[in-house]
């Protein structure tokens, strides 16, 4: 009947609102938060910017960069739909609440019989009592079940209007509230002040690694900042009054208006090695306090502090001290040397193959490892290790790590030192056999006296003159020539192991005579090898006019089998643990979230809200008694919109019950 | 709708509640007040404040559990009697489980959780048999073993918890700290949701369907153990140490239960329609129940698993609020919990608000499982982050 022209026109704010607050966005803006999220998860986030090099190409590690994927909680589309969301919902309640309320406290006492017998759960019957002598009855009856009543006047009859559940409508207004606190809370938390500045170019991340005092001033956040994450490790006895705050590539430096002093770190651990507990005592100097405060953390046991939250995060060692001795590997011309350093020193050291640095990384006190099956014991210590670094002039590096003690493998022991060529590879293990005094010098010297020529002429010359005179050879020139075999042979061992020798044979000898040569070069190397070690353990005055025990004899296979290996190991010299004194160093979380009540808020509204929602049902029920001389006519109709089944149940019961009750009495 | 004689007479119970409780109500709250009592006495030495708080809750929680829903009872008093004889099987010696017969065959934390095993999946197989067979007998066995696997599993968890102070003193820890001890809850919380609705719908057409999924939780279970060692006990490590994994662990595992039961209901809700379409006559001989009742089955699971979900993810944001430094940190696995969260509201939200009904509604259940099984599995496995419980 209207024509268009009458029709109220939407004004443009309307159909914004109406757009806004529409279910198929809301619907719609759940789903994109949900799959915007997973991207997150799927590329770790934060990682240094050349780890993203490495794995994406420098292409699509721009076109990453410029989606903000690598921050993707922080990037600018991640925050619209966010805010889309919460203005979504905000309008949503706006809508609706006002209504909800309304509809919550109405009793709605007009309604027309047509529109009871129209709802899904109606009976209507004759009761043989008055309306007046009935309607008290009805009422306590329902007031019993739960309902809060109400009943009015009209003409000709009178109704009930019962409802019960209403705060059914407050869960929706409570948990649509709460996705608007706990999102304007969490924003006062996500380092918004930081992000504007940047985005301002005040401040500007440090990617440097460099000492903080150094860090120059455009990387430092104000002091009063109010919301910040920040980390910072104090090593025993040390102090500090600031934390850092990993921004993307790199960080920016965060003042506290106190300083921390670490007093002890306590770290216990389960038999198996593994860490039990971690706890600091730790020392705030306040200058706003006279005395300073002590506290004890631990994980899950955080201090606050005037607001500040500091949380036992992590541990790492604090530079405990090394001493070491370096043992010449390839060349035995150069000098044992005892090292005093620390971990996250660094070392330049001239090696005959040309000049290096040694990174000192990381100590550790104990490795406790499963113990082998026919052990009586669970576990089994390995004893203290530290790792370190040998970087080349090119800057290529390789990792060691050593073990301090001689490791027992199948009753015979070893000094176990891994390398590796990058940290995604498991160590490669150098096992250096322990010699009787617990000490690698028995190996040591015989690795020497391996590429000490001069020696191993003398040596070999001794050890063929003796053969030929034991065969009664009389060849002076032969003697020569096996002499200076043997010289060959022990230098391409030296060199290349038993590998190396192979090699050179197939490089050099005709298929068909190989495995005779090689039979032969082994025969020879052998001869001369062990007159080597025969004369190693002369040195060190083994009585060995017996022959060798059978323990040296193991000893010197496990020394051929680690010589074998130095080629693979790769450094010029085998550093020995010989004492330390360990720091250790606590990793230390600060954090300053003003936003976190606003959050718990959302979060008790939240939790409240939802489990009204669903669990408080919503029920209306209509009386509409109708006076008919002296009985009363009666239509009882209900409504429960959310779970028809239930209420229809429910409704059989009430039916049955309140017909009952106006019966009797 | 065939309702229970008893079922009639608690609901035409026009009395209200409290005075509708009778003597067995009240010795059950005695017998679990009695039982918290004990274990705080004995025990108290060694908890805090928070952990009274929760033995205190979980007290209540139960008197009120067992009044609303009566199984309970006799499933409560037989976990409790059989753990605890199992715990004095014990005494102080980890190596009884060797030893002892009924611990080494019956009881102990590993035979009893091969015992839930076996049984929940030949429940499986018996609910099926049941269903097709129209037998009601089977049925009635079906339901017998799925409970008896529930209590098993149930007392499987219950010796673990012991066995992990014998194992070593300093181990000892609630058996909900890593992805073998959290499948048996899975599977046993999935089992009790499932048996609740089967008593409220009277209905056993569902039971193959949601043991399915039991029976797969219980296959990755066996894998687990055999292949990985996963049953072995292992200390936890210092960010697990608290208060707050009792709450949120078990919080979670309702979520998780609740979303798994939706989604084979949801399998359910999808064969009958095909059913139907197919011919609608021969839909109403069919074993399986109504489309309408499945509907109503598939969302009060959901919303059920939803407001719980919700819980556990606030009580996991307050948790990490105190061991790491923040309530929300964007890890992959809270992250996850937000995208399983999001994608029931939305499912909420079409249904209630659009009035969306039927086959989409079931498919989207059946993602849902998806997204949650990632959530609660791949997170762990596939991505990395602080809940890889490897770190700290
Ligand atoms: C993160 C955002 C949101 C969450 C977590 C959320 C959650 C919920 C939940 C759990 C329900 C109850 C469903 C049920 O009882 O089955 C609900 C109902 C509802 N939601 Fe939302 N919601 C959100 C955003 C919105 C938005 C943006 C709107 C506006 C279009 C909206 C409108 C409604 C409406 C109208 C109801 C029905 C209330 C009723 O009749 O009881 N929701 N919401």
């Amino acid at each position: 009947m209207n024509s268009p022209a009458q029709r109220n026109i939407p004004s443009r704010g309307t159909i914004l609102l109406e757009f806004l607050g529409s279910m198929n966005l809301a619907i719609t803006l759940l789903v994109t938060v949900a799959v915007a999220s997973v991207v997150g998860t799927v590329l770790q986030q934060n990682q240094p910017y050349q780890d993203y090099i490495i794995k994406f190409g420098p292409f699509w590690h721009e076109v990453f960069k410029s989606l903000g994927l690598y921050d993707v909680y922080a990037a600018g589309w991640f925050l619209v739909i966010l805010a889309f969301l919460v203005i979504s919902t905000s309008v949503c309640i706006y809508r609706n609440a006002p209504n909800m309320v309304r509809e919550m406290r109405q009793f709605r006492t007009r309604v027309q019989a047509v529109s009871l017998r129209n709802m899904h759960q109606v009976q209507e019957w004759h009761a043989d009592v008055p309306v007046d002598a009935l309607e008290p009855r009805y009422r306590a009856w329902l007031r019993q079940h739960g309902y809060k009543t109400r009943s009015a006047d009209h003409d000709d009859h009178r109704l009930i209007a019962a409802k019960k559940g209403s705060w059914n409508r407050l869960g929706y207004i409570f948990t649509h509230t709460a996705i608007v606190v706990i999102c304007l809370g969490g924003l006062v938390d996500g380092q918004l002040p930081v992000r504007v500045k940047e985005m301002l170019g005040q401040i500007q991340p440090e990617t440097r690694d460099i000492p903080a005092s150094q860090v120059p001033e455009i990387s430092w956040l104000p002091e009063g900042n109010p919301s910040f994450r920040g980390n910072v490790t104090i090593p025993e006895g040390g102090r500090a009054g600031i934390a850092f705050l990993q921004l993307r590539d790199g960080y920016l430096v965060q003042p506290l208006p106190f300083t921390i002093e670490l007093k002890d770190f306590r770290i216990e651990h389960y038999v198996t090695g593994q860490p039990k507990s971690f706890e600091s005592d730790l020392v705030i100097h306040d200058p706003e306090r006279e005395q300073p405060v002590e506290a004890t953390i631990a994980v899950n046991h955080p201090l606050i502090y005037e607001g500040y939250a500091i949380y036992q995060a992590s541990f790492d060692d604090g530079g405990s001290g090394l001493s070491l001795t370096a043992w010449p590997l390839s060349h035995p011309t150069l000098d044992t040397q005892k090292v005093e350093t620390a971990v996250f020193e660094s070392l330049e050291v001239e090696t005959p193959a040309g000049r290096q640095t040694l990174e000192f990384e990381s100590f550790r006190p104990f490795n406790v490892n499963p113990a082998p099956e026919d052990s009586d014991k669970q576990f089994q210590n390995f004893g203290p290790s530290f790792t370190y670094k040998l970087r080349n002039a090119q800057g290529e590096a390789r990792e060691y790590e050593n073990y301090m003690l001689p490791v027992e493998l199948e009753g015979r022991k070893f000094f176990l030192s891994g390398v590796r060529e990058n940290p995604n590879q498991p160590f490669f293990y150098l096992h250096i056999p322990a010699d009787p005094a617990g000490s690698p010098q028995r190996f040591l010297a015989f690795n020497a006296l391996l590429r000490d020529e001069a020696r191993v002429r003398e040596i070999a010359a001794e050890t063929v003159r003796q053969t030929f005179s034991e065969l009664r050879l009389q060849e002076p020139g032969m003697v020569e020539e096996v002499t200076a075999t043997m010289g060959r042979l022990v230098r391409m061992f030296a060199r290349g192991g038993f590998d190396g020798i192979v090699e050179q044979v197939e490089a050099t000898v005709p298929e068909d005579r190989r495995m005779q040569v090689i039979d032969a070069y082994m025969k020879v190397l052998r001869n001369i090898l062990s007159a080597l070690y025969a004369e190693v353990l002369r040195a060190e005055g083994v009585d060995i006019s017996e022959g060798i025990s059978e323990r040296d004899s193991r000893f010197y296979e496990d020394t051929l089998n680690a010589v074998t290996a130095l080629p693979l190991y790769g450094s010029p010299f085998f550093l020995q643990l010989e004492s330390f004194e360990q720091v250790q160093a606590s990793g230390l979380q600060i954090t300053r979230s003003p936003g976190k009540s606003v959050v718990y808020l959302g979060f008790t509204l939240l939790m409240i809200g939802v489990f009204m929602m669903f669990y408080v049902r919503q029920r209306r029920i209509w009386v509409w008694l109708q006076p008919q001389l002296e009985q009363t006519q009666v239509i009882l109709a209900g409504s429960g919109e959310r779970d028809r089944r239930d209420f229809e149940r429910e409704f059989t019961q009430l039916y049955q019950g309140i017909r009952r009750a106006g019966e009797s009495g | 709708m065939s309702v229970t004689h008893d079922q009639m007479m608690q609901e035409l119970d026009e009395r209200p509640f409290l005075q509708r409780l009778g003597a067995f109500e009240w010795i059950w709250a005695l017998l679990v007040v009695a039982g918290s009592i004990y274990a705080w006495w004995h025990y108290h030495t060694l908890m805090d404040g928070y952990e009274v708080a929760i033995l205190a809750g979980t007290a209540i929680a139960l008197v009120a559990w067992g009044w609303c829903w009566k199984p309970v009872r006799p499933y409560t008093l037989a976990v409790t009697a059989i753990s605890l004889f199992a715990v004095w099987l014990y005494g102080t010696d980890i190596g009884a489980r060797d030893s002892n017969f009924f611990l080494k065959y019956l009881i102990a934390s590993q035979s009893a959780i091969m015992w839930m095993s076996a049984l929940y999946v030949l429940a499986t197989l018996t609910y099926f048999f049941a269903t097709f067979t129209r037998s009601e007998f089977s049925g009635k066995v079906a339901t017998a073993m799925t409970w008896s696997a529930t209590v098993m599993g149930t007392v499987g968890l219950m010796v673990r918890w012991r066995e992990s102070y014998l194992v070593n003193a300093d181990f000892g820890h609630i058996p909900v700290s890593n992805l073998y001890e959290v499948f048996i809850l899975f599977a046993v919380i999935t089992a009790l949701l499932y048996l609740f609705y089967e008593r409220k719908y009277q209905t056993r057409a569902l039971g193959g369907f949601v043991l399915l999924v039991i029976s797969a939780a219980v296959a990755f279970l066996l894998w687990y153990s055999f292949d990985r060692g996963a049953h072995e006990i292992e200390p936890l490590v210092p960010a697990l140490q608290s208060y707050w994994m009792k709450i949120h662990v078990p919080a979670n595992f309702v979520g998780y239960g609740a979303f798994a039961l939706a989604a084979m209901v949801g399998v359910a809700y999808l064969i009958r329609n095909a059913q139907e379409q197919r011919n609608p006559q021969a839909a109403s001989g069919s074993v399986l129940p109504s489309l309408e009742m499945l509907d109503d089955v598939m969302y009060k699971s959901i919303a059920l698993g939803f407001a719980f979900f919700t819980v556990a993810t606030i009580l996991g944001a307050l948790w990490a609020a105190e061991a790491w430094g923040g309530y929300w940190s964007w890890d992959p696995k809270e992250t996850w919990a937000l995208i399983v969260w999001l994608n029931y509201a939305a499912w909420l939200h079409m249904r209630l608000t659009k009035g969306w009904r039927g086959a989409p509604m079931a498919w989207w259940a059946i993602v849902g499982l998806f997204i949650t099984l990632f959530a609660f599995l791949g997170v762990n496995m596939f991505l990395s982050g602080l809940h890889s419980y490897g770190e700290l």
